[in-house]
């Protein structure tokens, strides 16, 4: 196959979106808590848990979307652990981060060896099957790719519109952003500082975890260790070359993702010449890349990582 | 809810506050312990005599420490001058790198030359390893942590890339592993028949050098006034970005010389599992000796105790091992709170 | 008994026996405090006198110890803002609390509306706005992204989101320290508009003039207590001066020398920092054994010109010249190496390293050269020798050279900060807002300092937003406005309104 070709398979456009999918909602969580103000380095470890959180709810013989509210779930206790360090107690947003993947990662593995002592290869589970919208999946190249996605997918577009339009819509949109520029303002018109930088660190931690989630029950539905895979650093990155916006962020998540599916067919293709590793390696190279290419004109929530008192300006 | 420092912290709270953090990790353990189905009286006795119980439990837990407080030095360093190393992994494994190359009889030297010429080139590599994310930060303002977290992926793949590739060990039934670097290139073991290795005495000697260097010499004094107060150092005419890349090198190359240590003295040869996250694990280390680096050999080897503990135990007991793991986060976050609070009055109104 | 509940009606705001203590400072003793419908009050006092610390239990950001309020004679719940909100108070801090990325209209409706609602309500927050502002002479675009608004603008939007509160009961915390002359008096007309309109209004200012110019009552605080009260039109600036310092103050006025050699000289420099004001085509030449003066109200360029004379900022054009010649790589050691001593705006931020102790810090500018350091091994003992010199030398309150410098008080860490870039006998001294936030026997302090140090031949340069501290210090003032500074002035050669008027950026050239 032609390296130009992949572009006009439907199959690679299919797999582009839906790498973006858990992408677009871990993306979209840092965005929150990033934008009231809050650095969440826990993203990685939660979206560990929340794969694991979901994955073992459906394995138990919950519902689907029981188990996605399970993984959002995790993902909030996660989340206020953190917000609790971090906001009120104003302790290092990196060294806690940090904490909170090294806990929520180890605390899964630890549940996932009592659920499951003795297994070899990881049970499976009966994912989220695909929901065709009827003719306008029949388009050609994109109709598949855009309409005819599991249920997951859809809810991570809706996500986008929800958040952007939370944030430039609404008064609470104003006051977390206000909160990530400067909390004395939000202070000074009556509204809790703290209570904002909590609420929007938990929410943002459990779409955190519903990305994680979209892995195990959207995806490769089953559950392994490092199977998210410095996925949420990614978003970490995307965010910053997202510009804090979430528009612009799902845009840097498809161009992402699109990459991603490249590559992973061009390793098909020139994969005998070339060692598949520097494929694998493209990813982590490109968020460099795109961190590089936006750091010096990006324009960072003022207020990010700086912890405040109440009365402080 | 408002926090003020307080002006003299109390003796008493300095002590009072962390082992009320030992204690809160102790409890959630045990909670956990209780979920597996295990008595944690029990658990935790296994887990003492495990990691201290003899020994050879003794010898084996500075073994585990070793990397440790290499990594541990490593971020203590880093986060002193206010650069947030969080790629001690890579670092380490570049040191591996190195010490597989120069080691496995590329250089026909005899050891008293050969292994100093690894180490400066193992510092060397593991440093420029550093220096990349520390231009990016100074140069193009790219946050650190992501760069260097980012890293950790990229260098592992590259691992495991030589080890398919040039580095492959032909003997090695297709696994992917290098050779086994030669005699010269090997550390000793400090006790026959233990696999304590003199990866150890660096590993003291550096920590010692560290704390000199932080306490005695201007560039420690330069560091320190960095990570305390960026903007009052460039007033004052220190070179911040010099003194930052200075930091990279010196912290990479610490982190690095784990990897040699690990290869040179314990392994032989460099595999993929080379490191169990001691690049992160470095972090707790760091952060629970309050970024002293004379704190980081005993904070080490008090994680090491639980990691060695923890794996007797999980055999004897049947705890998975894990749990190792959640109470070092565990001891991470509630440490990090507890010096908050004996230093901080928490007022509620 | 008639007479008792109009009298109750007419007050508004009621403090009784408000304490607080920090530690062992008591910030505020037992203030009594009324206000009447209608009425500017002026709560006066130097800096440090507790009138900051008052406003802020007022509106909730800090609780007392002891005392309560009542605002329209209903007691208000402590700690909380909202409730001070809700009672019709309004606040309008020294430093805004304004969010950059917002707009006007943004930041003004920010907690007005309930939090959950599903959509904010732009329009009929315009049309409120917009109102508003006709009728309270603040004009201001409501969709204007806060980060492009001059200082002055963005004061109209604090008292914009108090009325838009409906607030009864105005408080402003140093509401003039940012403006101009002009700027000011267009304040206080919209002040006198709102009491019109029947609110309330206490105005927290350390300038006598203003004070005089605009309450109807002043309130004096000193030391944290209540020094006295009087009705503007029953007594003078003198008295209140009195009352706010506690004994007679008189500045020093050293006479001026003859002028020696020019020392450095700036010529047709422009600066292009990340932020604030730049400076503009400036042209500049100080002397030894002068204090040249520059005049100006904040943030237009005085921190550029700061930067560049301290070597944080190099000039995008134009020369600096010291000692007759263009030094190589200009940067704060360049700086400290041609003998420029520098005294930063920020002494807490910049001038030193608040969790490192005395000695640690006085050496900071120093440690490299081998008084200090030798091999690259800092010598601690003669160090610490310094520090306990400096401390001796300068008159530092501090327990010992081990301190950590947080817990020192404003002053004593001027005073160190002061000797460690006077000690070296510097040839240019930098001064930026040397005094802010000082006590009266530090200020006088640092000015007899600086003074001692021209008359050894020093050249002085002295930033200060004090018009009062430039004029009674400088030898020669400049003014400085939007980045651009006028020509030197003799002291004297200027009246304070015609400075006034060049402050605000009115024939700057011309002059």
């Amino acid at each position: 196959m032609d390296l130009f070709e992949i572009l006009f398979t439907a199959s690679f456009w299919v797999a582009a979106i839906r790498i973006a999918s858990p992408l677009i909602f871990a993306t979209m969580g840092e965005l929150i808590c990033e934008r009231a103000g809050v650095l969440n380095l826990g993203i990685e470890g939660i979206m560990v848990a929340g794969a694991f959180a979901g994955w073992v709810t459906v394995y138990a013989g919950g519902d689907l979307w029981t188990g996605v509210v399970v993984a959002a779930l995790t993902g909030a206790a996660f989340g206020l652990v953190h917000a609790t360090l971090t906001v009120p107690f104003g302790l290092s947003q990196h060294v806690v981060g940090i904490g909170i993947t090294l806990l929520a990662s180890s605390l899964t593995y630890f549940t996932y060896r009592i659920v499951l002592p003795e297994v070899s290869s990881p049970p499976r589970i009966e994912p989220f099957r695909n929901w065709a919208v009827p003719y306008l999946s029949d388009i050609p190249l994109i109709g598949p790719a855009l309409f005819d996605q599991t249920p997951l997918t859809y809810l991570a577009f809706v996500t986008v519109a929800v958040v952007a339009w939370v944030l430039y819509r609404t008064p609470l949109g104003l006051a977390v952003r206000a909160a990530g520029e400067n909390p004395s303002a939000v202070e000074a018109q009556g509204l809790s500082v703290t209570g904002i930088r909590m609420g929007a660190v938990m929410v943002g931690s459990a779409l955190m975890a519903v990305g994680g989630t979209f892995l195990t029950m959207s995806a490769f539905n089953s559950f392994f260790f490092e199977m998210v895979n410095g996925r949420g650093w990614i978003c970490i990155a995307l965010v910053v070359f997202g510009s804090w916006r979430p528009g612009k962020a799902l845009v840097g998540a498809l161009l992402f993702a699109a990459f991603d599916a490249y590559q992973i067919r061009l390793q098909q293709v020139a994969g005998g010449i070339v060692p598949y590793q520097v494929f694998l390696m493209m990813p982590y190279l490109l968020s460099i890349a795109a961190l590089v290419l936006v750091a010096r004109r990006a324009s960072y929530p003022k207020a990010l990582m700086i912890p405040y008192q109440k009365g402080e300006r | 809810m408002r926090l003020e420092p307080k002006p003299h912290p109390s003796t008493i709270a300095l002590i009072l506050y962390p082992l009320g953090a030992v204690a809160a990790t102790r409890a959630i353990a045990s909670l956990l312990v209780m979920a597996a189905g295990a008595s944690p009286l029990s658990v935790f006795g296994l887990v003492l005599k495990g990691a201290a119980g003899s020994q050879f439990a003794l010898l084996e837990t500075l073994t585990r420490a070793t990397p440790l407080i290499f990594t541990g030095l490593a971020v203590a360093v880093a986060f002193r001058a206010r650069l947030w190393n969080i790629g001690a992994e890579a670092q380490l494994y570049v040191g591996g790198i190195v010490t597989v190359v120069l080691g496995t009889g590329l250089l026909p030297l005899p050891a008293p030359i050969l292994i100093p010429v690894i180490v400066l080139a193992t510092i060397l590599a593991g440093g420029l390893v550093l220096l990349g994310p520390a231009i990016l930060k100074t140069r193009f303002g790219v946050d650190e942590v992501v760069t260097t977290l980012l890293l950790n992926f990229v260098v592992l793949l590259f691992v495991s890339m030589l080890l398919e590739g040039v580095l492959k060990d032909p003997m090695g039934l297709g696994w992917p592993q290098s050779q086994m670097v030669t005699a010269d290139a090997r550390l000793p073991r400090i006790v026959e028949g233990r696999r304590l290795h003199y990866g150890f005495v660096i590993a003291l000697v550096a920590a010692f050098a560290i704390w000199f260097v932080m306490k005695k010499t201007a560039l420690g004094y330069e560091m320190r006034v960095v990570g305390a107060n960026t903007e009052a150092a460039r007033f004052a005419g220190i070179p911040v970005n010099a003194v930052l890349m200075k930091t990279a090198l010196i912290s990479g190359g610490l982190a690095a010389l784990g990897g040699f240590s690990e290869v040179a003295g314990l392994k032989g040869n460099l595999t993929l599992d080379l490191s169990s996250g001691f690049g992160y694990t470095g972090i707790v280390v760091a952060m629970l000796a309050m970024l002293n680096p004379l704190g980081v050999v005993a904070a080490a080897i008090f994680v090491a105790g639980i990691f060695v503990g923890a794996d007797a135990m999980s055999r004897a007991a049947g705890v998975p091992s894990y749990i190792a793991e959640v109470m070092v986060a565990t001891a991470l976050l509630t440490m990090v709170t507890a010096i908050m609070l004996s230093r901080y009055k928490v007022r509620w109104r | 008994m008639g007479n008792d509940m109009a009298r109750r009606a007419q007050t508004v705001l009621r403090l009784a026996g408000i304490t607080k203590r920090f530690g062992a400072l008591i910030a505020n003793d037992a203030i009594d405090l009324d206000l009447k419908r209608g009425e500017i009050v002026a709560l006066l006092g130097e800096n440090g006198a507790g009138k900051t610390t008052l406003m802020n239990i007022l509106f909730g950001h800090y609780v007392a110890d002891e005392g309560t309020i009542e605002a329209l004679g209903k007691p208000l719940r402590p700690g909380d803002p909202h409730a001070a909100l809700a009672a019709g108070i309004g606040m309008v801090h020294q430093h805004f609390t304004l969010a950059d990325n917002l707009t006007v209209l943004e930041n003004i409706a920010l907690g007005t509306q309930s939090i959950w609602s599903p959509r904010l309500d732009r329009t009929s927050a315009r049309t409120r706005i917009s109102k508003l502002s006709a009728e309270f002479g603040l004009a201001i675009d409501p969709s204007r992204p806060v980060s492009e608004l001059a200082v002055g603008e963005r004061q109209r939007v604090e008292i914009l989101k108090a009325l838009y509160r409906d607030a009864r009961i105005l408080i402003l915390d140093e509401p003039t320290a940012v403006l101009t002359p002009g700027e000011t008096e267009a304040l206080f007309a919209t002040l006198k508009l709102l009491v019109a309109q029947g609110l309330s209004i206490i105005f927290i200012s350390h300038k006598l003039k203003e004070v005089m110019a605009v309450a109807d009552r002043v309130v004096v605080l000193r030391g944290g207590r209540l020094a006295g009260e009087r009705r503007t039109a029953e007594t003078t600036r003198q008295e209140l001066a009195a009352l706010m310092v506690g004994q007679e103050v008189s500045l020093p006025k050293a006479a001026s020398r003859t002028p020696g050699p020019v020392i450095l000289e700036l010529r047709s420099v422009s600066t292009a920092g990340a932020s604030g004001t730049q400076i503009r085509d400036v042209s500049l030449q100080l002397h030894g054994g002068v204090i040249t003066g520059i005049a100006g109200v904040s943030g237009n360029g005085q921190a550029a010109l700061a930067g560049l004379l301290s070597g944080v900022l190099s000039p995008r054009s134009g020369q600096l010249l010291i000692g007759g010649g263009a030094p190589p790589g200009w940067s704060p050691r360049t700086a400290l190496d041609r003998g420029i001593a520098r005294i930063p705006e920020d002494r807490h931020a910049v001038g030193s390293v608040a969790d490192m102790s005395v000695t640690e810090n006085v050496i900071a500018e120093r440690y490299r050269n081998g008084d200090f350091s030798r091999y690259g091994m800092i010598d601690w003992a003669a160090a610490r020798k310094f520090a306990e010199r400096l401390i001796a030398d300068y008159d530092v309150k501090c327990p010992s050279p081990e301190t950590r410098i947080r817990l020192l008080s404003g002053g004593n860490m001027q005073k160190l900060i002061l000797g460690r870039a006077l000690d070296p006998d510097p040839v240019v001294i930098l001064a930026n807002q040397p005094t802010r936030g000082l006590d009266i026997g530090a200020v006088a302090y640092v000015h007899a300092r600086l003074i001692e140090a021209r008359d050894r031949g020093a050249a002085v340069l002295l930033i200060s937003e004090d018009l009062d501290e430039v004029l009674s210090l400088s030898d020669r003032i400049h003014v400085i406005a939007d980045g651009a500074l006028s020509r030197s002035f003799a002291r004297g050669e200027k009246s304070v309104g015609e400075l006034g008027e060049m402050m605000a950026g009115h024939g700057l050239e011309a002059a």
